[in-house]
């Protein structure tokens, strides 16, 4: 088979992934070559790539599909890999105060985040099982190094170890499933897929496929059943590597998703959709209850992600334009309340090192007034609480779940949003309500950026980036119909 | 920019810019930041006067109407106020001052608090102003928000018991009506209210639609046996927290009822007609009973509340043009009064720190000025002719005996009862001799308290000799409500349009009212 690609220019499509992959082989040459006290530079080289990366990919689009089907450039993909760029370029912002004591300082760690970025958008860019598979590794092989990136912490050390065991269970799901898929269409590429099953109709065995298939994906998500890791993983690993968890690879995989149900099995709507409200319905619920007990906050976010993630699939369950739509929205607000949410928890150090309870928060809002505050708003948005982003996030998922007529789905997701509230607003109250019994240390500029800016557009979301966003979503949905 | 398109706008935003300005004043300069939120507040009550003086109280339409498109294609920013919503735009703006003067003294946390209430007003404002519908929902549950801020910070010693059941009481009854709005978007293609409002929503679909609402706003009106959150939400918050709970919020209910309920599911309003009225008499029965053996005195007004607000509910569906007009009389008349009489509370509270009936007795002795403002108020909560009261009982009643005799036979008991609770009341505070040692130094309403409750007494009678003001600015909008809900449902709406201009005449319609009754003794039977 003869390549497509001839020239430099027949690259288009992947220019930024380009840059990236030339960028990081720079960035580990210079991480070797410098002085070690100086890893800070590669750090910030690392956000800079990251934001050269993300204009390449706003300001420069080339649809188009290339090197031979394998790989697709369109606007959904497009939309994506700026929330999974903006998403990795916050967390290694986030990771640079106190490097040293979080076991980030080391300039492997950024070239390892890039990397997994790198991954993670040929996953956003897969037109085919094995391009799937290849990017999906990248960014799993990467992730489970830097689960374990401080080494001498046994949890860390712990944290590592399990997604790795774990996640190479599921990557095997994934492979067995792909491999069905292929014994039973007979091809690999996506878009030759969905011309099979729409001519051969659905076989048992392509059923058994699309399951093993999400299941995979699921894994990555962490929609229950397959969430297990998450807690464990999200508690472990050090805080500002549990942000680069919380974002950018929940985006990757959630877009991965939905190009797989909506694209490649649209001809088997009503199997995959089972399986979609199936994960939707369990997320939501077991996190809403599951998350009321805990007592670390780590554990905390890590089931309120999973409960988001649950919100997101009910978008999705709806297999619709306007279902990819409010996924893509909520994706993009649970970016922005995630970071900010991290930058919080990264603000409340004490001379003893960062809190872990939610009980050490006690009167936070006394000591730290501006931290509290923003971190008040974020759980009320979280909650889905209007006038913030995160009811707005909700409105547009549940808006399509009730275009589809999925009535017990919204009815118990909205119950499961309730309860839910009743965890978020345990750290309200414990804020704000309580006495205070800690002081904290002072928070790095950045970070107070960082949540300003995330508190200001959950705040301001029906004024700002409202309608931009929306439309936005609505062009890069419209793209996979 | 005209007066015309922006005066909303400016009404419903104007508070969250005095709360930007508070956010960097320095929070030591406790006395910059009570009057910068109390001009604020102040500003946007005379803006409220502006917009009542300048509403076309003869259009039945939505007037100063601002409609654009927003967020995608489901969100607008839609604007405008008809006569069932500006009134109520006027109430928030006029206890919003006073709940800032009633918080005068509050020392903890001044600036924060006067943030939230200052958001709090904004989010109410919009309730109101607001016509697109998912936008009804943001500042309807918005509202939680602060509130329970405001419960959780600054309550009594159970506040935070109080807080979390005020939330997830209102919380999970809301999420319902948010699905049933995304059912209506899809139904009808828009969240504008205004084309909602002429929308013909399938009769099975609109079964479920007014159950979804009915689970939100009777939690938030409150109905029994919804209220159980009430009592404990209006005891632990502060002064200023329970005035613009029961003055304010407890209306959102009401209104959403005559918004949306009435006149968009006339059918299922209609069927479900019977089953409200049953939950009314029940709230003005029980709750009242309840309220006779109540020690606490905030918890006594809160259970008489509920039992007003059974009036409304009432008078809402009824149905006719009497009984709205006399439900949106009594919502206006309860947040004057009730606003009243929780900061009657909060002055002797401020006092003595307590709420307990037993620690009080004989006030009138060395507090003659609060012992009349206070009687005013309890004849008024009574309902005794020639106070605001006794109009909006007067007219549900009026208009429920027209659809279902039993059910004002019923109600009637709640006027009895109101009497007996708020009289003894009254009686154990403020008469008696003065015996306790802790009372021997009180004193009496300083200049701020009169400056607070003194207009509000000037309303309270006014509306009760007068209430052509809010009764002729309601009657256009209601009266085009009621034609429309006894088109739905088949009622010849000529009977209702003649009522309608009955009640602007304050006696009238005690005789007049008679005759119609009759011709209606066979309806109920009929719904």
């Amino acid at each position: 088979m003869n390549s497509d690609v001839t020239d430099f220019a027949s690259l288009a499509p992947a220019y930024p992934e380009v840059l990236m992959a030339l960028g990081i082989l720079v960035l580990l040459l210079l991480g070797v070559v410098i002085n070690k006290e100086r890893s800070a530079l590669v750090s910030w080289l690392a956000v800079s790539l990251l934001a050269a990366t993300g204009l390449l990919v706003m300001l420069q689009p080339a649809d188009g599909v290339i090197f031979n089907g394998l790989f697709i450039a369109d606007s959904f993909g497009r939309f994506m890999k700026v929330l999974v760029i903006g998403g990795a370029g916050l967390a290694l912002i986030l990771a640079m105060s106190n490097a040293e004591e979080n076991g980030v300082h080391k300039y492997e760690y950024s070239v390892l985040a890039l990397l997994a970025t790198l991954g993670m958008m040929v996953m956003v860019s897969a037109n085919d099982l094995m391009s799937l598979y290849v990017g999906l590794e990248l960014q799993s092989l990467s992730l489970y190094v830097m689960a374990a990136i401080k080494r001498d912490d046994p949890r860390a050390s712990e944290a590592g170890l399990k997604y790795f065991v774990l996640g190479a269970l599921s990557s095997g799901l994934l492979l067995y499933g792909a491999s069905l898929i292929y014994g039973f269409t007979g091809h690999t590429n996506l878009g030759e897929i969905v011309i099979a099953i729409a001519n051969e109709g659905r076989s048992v065995g392509l059923i058994f496929g699309v399951v093993f298939l999400l299941a995979g994906v699921a894994f990555k998500i962490s929609a229950v059943p397959f969430h297990m890791w998450t807690p464990d993983v999200y508690e472990g690993a050090p805080t500002p590597v549990t942000a680069f968890f919380a974002m950018a690879p929940k985006v990757a995989a959630m877009t991965l998703m939905i190009r797989l149900v909506m694209d490649t099995f649209a001809p088997i709507t009503s199997d995959w959709q089972q399986i979609v409200i199936f994960l939707s319905i369990a997320s939501m619920v077991l996190a809403a209850f599951a998350a009321i007990g805990q007592q670390s906050l780590k554990r905390l976010i890590a089931y309120s992600s999973i409960g988001h993630v649950g919100f997101a699939l009910v978008g999705l369950s709806s297999g619709t334009q306007v279902g990819v739509e409010g996924v893509a929205i909520y994706m993009a607000i649970y970016v922005a309340m995630t970071v900010g949410l991290f930058a919080c928890l990264l603000s409340f150090r004490t001379d003893t090192g960062y809190v872990e309870t939610i009980d050490d928060l006690a009167g936070a809002a006394q000591t730290r007034p501006f931290v509290a505050a923003i971190m008040a708003i974020l759980m009320f948005s979280l909650i889905g609480l209007p006038p913030l982003a995160g009811f707005f996030a909700k409105w547009h998922v549940f808006l399509a779940a009730i275009e589809a007529n999925l009535y017990v789905l919204s009815v118990i997701g909205v119950l499961a949003s309730a309860v839910s509230a009743f965890y978020y607003l345990r750290v309200v109250k414990v804020m704000f309500f309580d006495a205070p019994i800690k002081q904290f240390a002072a928070v790095p500029g950045e970070l107070n950026i960082i949540m300003a800016a995330s508190g200001f557009l959950v705040v301001t979301y029906y004024f700002t980036v409202g309608n931009p966003l929306a439309s936005w979503a609505q062009t890069a949905a419209g793209s996979l119909f | 920019m005209t007066f015309e398109n922006s005066i909303l706008t400016l009404l419903t935003w104007l508070p969250v810019l005095g709360a930007a300005i508070l956010l960097f004043t320095p929070k030591t300069a406790l006395n910059a930041i009570r009057w910068i939120a109390l001009a604020t507040t102040i500003v946007v009550f005379v803006l409220s006067l502006a917009l009542w003086q300048a509403f076309d109280a003869s259009s039945a339409g939505f007037q100063f109407v601002v409609n654009m498109p927003w967020i995608g294609d489901s969100i607008g920013y839609r604007v405008g106020v008809d006569g069932i919503s500006v009134l109520f735009v006027v109430l928030t703006a006029l206890l919003m001052p006073a709940a800032v003067l009633a918080s005068w003294d509050v020392e903890m946390r001044v600036k924060e608090y006067m943030i939230v209430f200052l958001v709090l007003e904004t989010l109410m404002v919009g309730v109101f102003t607001t016509l697109d519908l998912a936008m009804f929902y943001v500042f309807f549950e918005g509202t939680l928000l602060p509130m329970f801020l405001i419960i959780g910070i600054w309550g009594g010693a159970q506040r935070i018991q109080a807080a979390y059941k005020f939330f997830f009481y209102t919380f999970v009854g809301s999420v319902l009506m948010l699905l049933a709005m995304m059912g209506m978007y899809w139904d009808a293609g828009t969240t504008d209210i205004v084309r909602l409002l002429g929308h013909d929503f399938p009769v099975g679909m609109q079964t479920w639609l007014w159950l979804a609402f009915f689970a939100s706003l009777a939690v938030k009106m409150p109905m029994w046996p919804f209220h159980r959150w009430l009592p404990e939400a209006h005891v632990q918050a502060p002064t200023a927290g329970s005035v613009i709970l029961a003055a304010i919020l407890l209306k959102l209910g009401g209104y959403g009822f005559l918004r949306f309920s009435l006149p968009m599911f006339p059918d299922a309003s209609a069927q479900f007609a019977n089953f409200v009225f049953v939950l009314s008499v029940a709230a003005i029965i029980l709750t009242s009973l309840v309220a006779l053996v109540q020690t606490d005195i905030k918890k006594l007004i809160a259970y008489s509340s509920v039992a007003h607000m059974g009036f409304v509910t009432m008078g809402i569906f009824a149905g006719n043009a009497l009984g709205i007009q006399g439900a949106m009389f009594q919502m206006i008349s309860h947040g004057i009064v009730s606003g009243a009489l929780f900061l009657c509370v909060g002055v002797i509270y401020d006092r003595m720190h307590t709420r307990e009936i037993s620690a009080y007795g004989g006030l009138v002795e060395r507090m003659p000025q609060y012992a009349f403002a206070f009687m005013v108020f309890t004849m008024a909560n009574v309902g005794l002719p020639g106070t605001s009261g006794f109009v909006g009982e007067f007219l549900t009643m009026i208009g429920v005996f027209q659809v279902n005799t039993w059910v004002a036979f019923g109600a009637a008991f709640g006027v009895i009862f109101s009497a007996g609770y708020a009289l003894w009341l009254y009686r154990r505070v403020v008469f008696g001799a003065l015996t306790k040692d802790s009372l021997k130094g009180i004193l009496d309403l300083n200049l701020r308290e009169k400056v607070v409750l003194y207009p509000l007494i000037v309303l309270t009678v006014v509306f009760g000799f007068y209430p052509a003001p809010i009764l002729d600015t309601t009657a256009a909008a209601v009266d085009n409500l009621v034609a429309q809900y006894s088109a739905a449902n088949g009622l010849d709406p000529a009977v209702a349009q003649a009522e309608a201009r009955a009640p602007l005449e304050y006696v009238a319609p005690a005789e007049g009212a008679a005759q119609p009754a009759d011709d209606h003794a066979a309806e109920p039977a009929a719904h």
